[in-house]
């Protein structure tokens, strides 16, 4: 279908105004290596991750085999990274397709709602900011339990709020602009409307916010899990690591770095993956891609 | 008395009474808000193949009286009828079909983000109308002139005038017999403002268009349209053929907004 | 006595040749019209003149205040002659007004600055520049913001703080552009009495030759970057050389309107 091929044809200009900048391709290359680690480790890991093995703690790199070593149980530093990149994974995605859908949702109520309806939104949207993400996560872990649902749900309502602070006045400027009162008459729905126009317009602010809500999130995961409010403790994660290494850093720094590396890794690859995926989607600042 | 002139002529659109006041925002926590009317007791009425002008400064309430004749905005009190249908409710498809506008930046009034055919193709996608759409897409812009190749770019990739025929081929494609142009040259440079205009009387005539054009340049006015309403502070002060409110301007607002106008020293030999 | 000169002014961003060789005087009191389309070059030669094109312009050329060359002058320099020799009115009058800044405040801040005035005696100066310009209630007017004004009004604000320092040049870039007929022929009006009361050289930038005709007598009409012809208003309007002086002539006698009752159709 010629419409099929054109979304193809925008997606592959994207793509490689994204990659064509070093700072895109970086961001590119570990949001792969997550995605790659996150898949892989499904299916094999060099050792099993959860397997303890008294004899083989407090290896160092390289030594029999074990990529990063092993801490004081046997624990396979290498595999254990690889399998807790799904959690994290799962944490900066989930999050983010939370914060997106809500922020966008709230936004575009607040904007659009007749008088009343949206001046509520609004300051519900304020007062629910006031309240800390943290401490919302902990009030979901206390009644449910901590798992990576709970943080997921936390960091994304508390990040979806937050977008839909930041939009709302993006949104209203969109909805204002004289596109918009062209596709009106045109005939176009609201749906349509907010589909066609404002999601593709507002993308960049969107996507900036967005990658910087999944680097909050792979953070959130590893500071609630390193509180305890996270994953079981039995489920290799990021966070976890960190906080069941942090009791040898005088003896094995190394255990620590491992997984801080990675955390801090990844935040920095989605931010700048964020911001090269901004100016890309942006027709006007892409250049050279007159078909 | 406009119909009295054209005789058999079937009016298309018309308004009675229009009224349409905003809220200002407040001044004082314990005063009601301010209130401006915008249009106040506006009635015009648009028969079949007129050209009917539209002149106000800013804050004349042109903006606001287009967007009522257009249903994009309800009128406090008043009617819009088309064909003596009502212009009201949620689905306005029928009428949509029939009405289309073009309004002043085509810089705005295009989606940056959209590509030259999606623009185009909108109304007829969202009007429901039969049809190949990539192939009208072809043919509206050869008919605005331009090359149908045009449809795979994006606006910013166009000049002023380029776009503004652009924004003119979208309001075309469900075959309207209302323009509605909502100062649509006044954007535009004067080199390219002449071809504008001539691309707007030419598709007018050659379709039979019926057209009504918000502008407050009285040069453009004169050359394009054949009645005039002359609007301030959102009422009509005068109405009637372009050549005898020019020429012979009733209203002291009228006859001084005629006076602002700058013109060329006249040199012999013209 | 000639105010500015400018010889073989020579602009470039990059590969690209934005003023091509322009050159032309102006004496003291003198009035110049420049026009052309957008993309024409003449609001960069004000902005030349001035020594506010962007950081990346490659300039090349002279131009001569009083004669003394402004290219390669310091910032600093340039700033004590702007709003002191030189002065600009420019086309949008809302987004050259500072939004948190009381109209007294604009008016009268490069008084201060320039004369070293007093805050009271600055305000004093404003309130008096105010009504010279044609605002009503100048008193109370000096504290309201620029938002609480009417587009004529705020133009009127930009011209109180083009004049108050009594410029020997004033350059106006399309200074009625944004505004509505019956308030441009005011604007314009004032500029006339201004200029001529204060004996102030202008040059006025346009792309309304209607307009340009209420102004000033002597004309460069301008196209690509280059000066294509000069004269005066009469002779340009009677006899245009260049082909495209004469497109531009048909098209403004074709848009413009027609008074005659003859001409109407």
């Amino acid at each position: 279908m010629r419409r099929a091929a054109r979304r193809w044809r925008t997606l592959r200009t994207v793509a490689s105004a994204v990659v064509r900048r070093p700072t895109g391709a970086f961001g590119v290359a570990v949001a792969a290596v997550l995605v790659l680690a996150a898949v892989v480790s499904v299916w094999w890991t060099p050792f099993d991750p959860q397997a303890t093995d008294v004899r083989a703690a407090w290896l160092l790199p390289f030594q029999r085999g074990h990529l990063l070593g092993t801490d004081r149980v046997g624990h396979d530093q290498f595999s254990q990274l690889l399998a807790g990149s799904r959690e994290t994974l799962f944490a900066a995605t989930g999050s983010a397709s939370i914060a997106a859908v809500l922020g966008i949702a709230l936004g575009v109520t607040a904007v659009l709602s007749p008088r009343p309806v949206g001046a509520v939104v609004v300051q519900a949207i304020d007062l629910v900011i006031a309240f800390p993400g943290l401490l919302l996560a902990m009030v979901l872990a206390a009644v449910y339990g901590g798992s990576l649902a709970t943080v997921v749900a936390a960091v994304g309502i508390s990040a979806g709020v937050g977008v839909a602070r930041v939009s709302r006045a993006e949104i209203a400027r969109i909805l204002s602009q004289d596109y918009v009162l062209a596709a009106r008459a045109a005939g176009a729905s609201t749906g349509r409307i907010v589909r066609k126009h404002l999601l593709p317009n507002i993308a960049p602010t969107l996507i900036v916010q967005l990658s910087l809500v999944m680097a909050l999130a792979v953070l959130a995961e590893a500071t609630l899990t390193y509180l305890g409010y996270g994953s079981s403790p039995s489920t290799p994660s990021w966070g976890g690591l960190l906080h069941t290494q942090q009791d040898y850093i005088r003896v094995r720094p190394l255990l620590v770095i491992w997984p801080g590396l990675a955390v801090a890794l990844t935040v920095l690859g989605f931010n700048l993956l964020g911001d090269a995926l901004r100016d890309a989607t942006d027709p006007r600042l892409r250049s050279g891609v007159r078909s | 008395m406009t119909l009295t002139e054209t005789g058999t002529a079937t009016t298309l659109l018309e308004a009675t009474g229009l009224h349409r006041s905003f809220h200002l925002p407040r001044r004082a926590l314990l005063r009601p808000p301010p209130i401006r009317h915008a249009v106040r007791a506006v009635s015009l009425s648009l028969t079949e193949g007129t050209r009917l002008g539209i002149v106000g400064e800013s804050g004349s309430g042109k903006s606001t009286l287009l967007r009522l004749l257009l249903a994009l905005d309800r009128p406090d009190s008043g009617t819009v009828r088309y064909r003596g249908r009502p212009v009201t409710g949620r689905e306005l498809t029928w009428f949509r079909r029939e009405v289309q506008v073009v309004l002043q930046d085509p810089l705005n009034s295009l989606d940056p983000r959209s590509i030259v055919r999606d623009s185009i193709a909108e109304p007829l996608e969202c009007l429901r109308i039969p049809g190949d759409h990539d192939a009208r897409v072809a043919e509206l812009l050869i008919a605005v002139g331009l090359e149908p190749d045009a449809a795979q770019r994006y606006p910013h990739e166009f000049s002023g005038g380029q776009r503004q025929r652009i924004a003119i081929a979208r309001a075309l494609a469900p075959r309207p017999r209302v323009l509605v142009a909502d100062e649509p040259f006044s954007a535009l440079d004067a080199t390219v403002r002449g071809q504008i205009i001539e691309v707007v009387r030419d598709l007018v005539s050659r379709f039979g268009l019926s057209l009504i054009l918000v502008s407050h340049d009285i040069g453009v006015v004169q050359q394009l349209c054949d009645e005039l309403l002359v609007l301030k502070d959102g009422a009509v002060v005068e109405q009637g053929p372009t050549e005898s409110v020019l020429t012979t301007p009733q209203h002291p607002y009228t006859r001084a907004l005629l006076d602002a106008v700058p013109a060329l020293p006249p040199v012999g030999g013209r | 006595m000639t105010l500015l000169e400018t010889d073989d002014l020579t602009v470039r961003f990059g590969e690209k040749t934005v003023l091509d060789g322009i050159g032309f005087t102006l004496a003291a009191g003198e009035r110049l019209g420049l026009i052309g389309a957008s993309g024409s070059g003449k609001s960069l030669t004000a902005l030349a003149i001035l020594g506010l094109l962007p950081e990346e312009a490659q300039v090349r050329g002279s131009i001569r205040l009083d004669g003394v060359e402004l290219l390669g002058r310091g910032d600093r320099e340039l700033s004590r002659l702007r709003g002191n020799r030189m002065a600009m009115v420019f086309q949008e009058p809302l987004s050259a007004l500072n939004p948190l800044m009381r109209v007294g405040n604009q008016i009268g801040g490069p008084l201060r600055l320039h004369r070293g005035l007093s805050r009271k005696k600055a305000l004093a100066e404003a309130i008096s520049l105010a009504e010279q310009v044609g605002l009503p209630d100048p008193e109370n007017l000096v504290r309201a913001y620029p938002h609480q004004l009417s587009g004529g009004q705020r133009q009127r604000v930009g011209i109180a703080m083009a004049v108050a320092s009594r410029p020997a040049l004033l350059l106006a870039d399309e200074p009625t552009t944004a505004l509505d007929v019956t308030v441009q022929a005011e604007i314009l009006g004032l500029l006339d009495d201004l200029v001529t009361e204060q004996g102030t050289a202008l040059l006025f930038v346009t792309h309304d030759l209607a307009v340009l005709a209420q102004v000033v007598r002597r004309v460069l009409v301008m196209g690509e970057g280059r000066v294509l012809e000069s004269g005066s208003l009469e002779t340009i309007l009677r006899k245009p050389a260049h082909p495209y002086t004469r497109n531009l002539l048909e098209l403004a006698r074709a848009a413009s309107f027609h008074r005659a009752p003859e001409a109407a159709r």
